[in-house]
């Protein structure tokens, strides 16, 4: 029982959680990444996928599983960084008169903490923009072609049919929940180059935080040897700048073009 | 070799008289500072002035002076053991400043390592953290084994030397901005993990060992890689991965 005790406050132990969640929110990045660059699509057909992907992403059950999984790496993440962060002041109650870490480290690695910080803001008002706004406010709803007919969630248009508190209604009678214009949403929020310049600084924080954090991800779980070590730092600064930027040029490109 | 010439430097030195005093930063003046002199040598130049003057000569710790001992070790200009790599205090020679230089020298900074005195800390948290498991008990019954009677993998022979050069100065934990004992955890962990000999009490040692490390209160690893850069024995960051893997088999099994 002590032992087990001694694990949960074991900061190697804590540093096993970060590098596993640490990495799982890689993986996100990525799928969440994927689906983003729908926005590029142009035209009623990508409004159409974007917003057919808003409801899968939104109601498949495998993706609901895997959005608990992420809510609650992000949290683990967060609590257990603060933790750790704690736990790294307390070593040295008193500091050097003169000190200059520059010369044996990066920024990044010695402000993961910070960076968090800013990145655990960015994700409030990323999920107030968008996920409270689709699930909660009021956005608009999905309609055909044509501008006539409310849509199911399936993508099927109902010739006649009329939104009635969120539900296409047709001769009185509900025929399930009207596809919502999520699409709309993005492009609108986006015409506000404050929020773009946000966005991006978002992006810069989140690739400074991977700089250091994808590869000490692996060097915490013990997986870097002589032989991947060097491979997994060149991957490790490849994702940092690719997927920051390919996420930040989504709101620059909606800005400017849309 | 640049020729042999003298320097004037000011000196900011950590003065505290005991471990519960408080301390605080003196300026020293030091004219005539021989370039090819060691730093220790410098500050010997340091403690004959204050003596002659009728003060208090700084203390710190030093053995060897060669850098092999592990003794010396000072915060010089915001880096442990100075500017250059792969040196230890008594190795750094002052042609590595410049004529007026102001150069800062402290203590060791971490909760594990208390000021005992001016520039001398405590590092028996160290000598507790081997003794935890850094060691590989041998039953000496008289017919002790031929060393080289067990083959042993060039590769992972070279790696346990490797990590066995460390001299536990300390440097790692003055680096650290965490003032974590990771890479002295495991330098000495891995030197055995390498080994046969080291793999009947592997996973008590690290268990023990981390552990031990976190009770004196070093801090947690960052992965910053200071302490690699820092180390005057340049000891690599792939012997913390080892540790941490180590530890993770061992924590799931024991």
């Amino acid at each position: 029982m002590s032992e087990a005790k001694g694990l949960i406050k074991s900061h190697t132990v804590k540093k096993y959680w970060m590098g596993a969640t640490g990495l799982f929110l890689c993986l996100f990045l990525v799928g969440h990444l994927a689906g983003n660059l729908q926005l590029f699509l142009d035209g009623y057909e990508g409004r159409l996928q974007f917003n057919e992907y808003a409801v899968f992403m939104t109601t498949n059950p495998a993706v609901k599983i895997l959005s608990y999984v992420t809510y609650f790496s992000i949290l683990f993440h967060a609590v257990d960084g603060l933790v750790i962060t704690i736990n790294n002041r307390k070593a040295r109650p008193e500091g050097y008169a003169y000190s200059k870490p520059s010369a044996n480290s990066l920024w990044s690695s010695r402000n993961m903490g910070i960076l968090g910080t800013v990145i655990f803001v960015y994700i409030l008002v990323h999920m107030q923009n968008f996920w409270y706004e689709y699930k909660f406010g009021e956005t608009p709803y999905m309609m055909s072609e044509d501008g006539q007919s409310p849509m199911l969630l399936d993508g099927s248009s109902v010739n006649g049919g009329m939104i009635e508190n969120g539900e296409v209604v047709k001769a009185g009678e509900s025929l399930g929940p009207a596809m919502r214009d999520l699409y709309a949403i993005v492009i609108e929020s986006f015409q506000e180059p404050i929020l773009v310049a946000f966005y991006v600084l978002g992006m810069i924080a989140i690739a400074f935080h991977l700089i250091h954090g994808f590869q000490s991800g692996f060097q915490s779980l013990g997986l870097k040897n002589r032989k991947y070590g060097p491979m997994i730092d060149k991957l490790g600064y490849a994702f940092a700048i690719v997927v920051p930027l390919l996420f930040a040029v989504i709101p620059v490109y909606l800005f400017l073009v849309k | 070799m640049s020729a042999d010439k003298a320097i004037n430097i000011t000196l900011k030195v950590w003065r505290q008289k005991n471990a519960d005093a408080k301390g605080a930063l003196e300026t020293y003046k030091l004219d005539g500072v021989s370039t090819s002199s060691s730093f220790l040598e410098m500050m010997d130049q340091l403690n004959e002035q204050l003596i002659n003057e009728g003060g208090s000569p700084v203390q710190f710790d030093h053995d060897c002076r060669e850098g092999i001992c592990g003794s010396c070790n000072m915060y010089i200009n915001g880096q442990p053991h100075g500017p250059a790599s792969l040196n230890t205090t008594c190795q750094l020679h002052m042609r590595s400043f410049k004529d007026g230089d102001t150069i800062y020298v402290e203590p060791w900074r971490a909760k594990a390592f208390p000021v005992i005195k001016d520039l001398v800390v405590d590092r028996s948290a160290f000598d507790r953290i081997q003794q935890a498991g850094g060691f590989v008990s041998v039953n000496t019954s008289g017919n002790t084994q031929d060393a080289n009677a067990i083959p042993i993998e060039k590769d992972n022979a070279d790696m346990a030397f490797d990590a066995a050069t460390c001299i536990g100065c300390g440097a790692c934990v003055a680096a650290c901005k965490n003032a974590s004992a990771s890479l002295f955890v495991a330098a000495k962990v891995s030197q055995y993990a390498l080994l046969p000999q080291g793999q009947v009490e592997a996973k008590d040692r690290v268990l023990n060992m981390v552990k031990q490390a976190q009770k004196e209160g070093f801090g947690p690893c960052s992965n910053t890689g200071a302490c690699e850069v820092e180390c005057p024995k340049g000891i690599s960051l792939e012997n913390i991965a080892r540790m941490n893997r180590e530890y993770l088999a061992a924590s799931l099994s024991k």
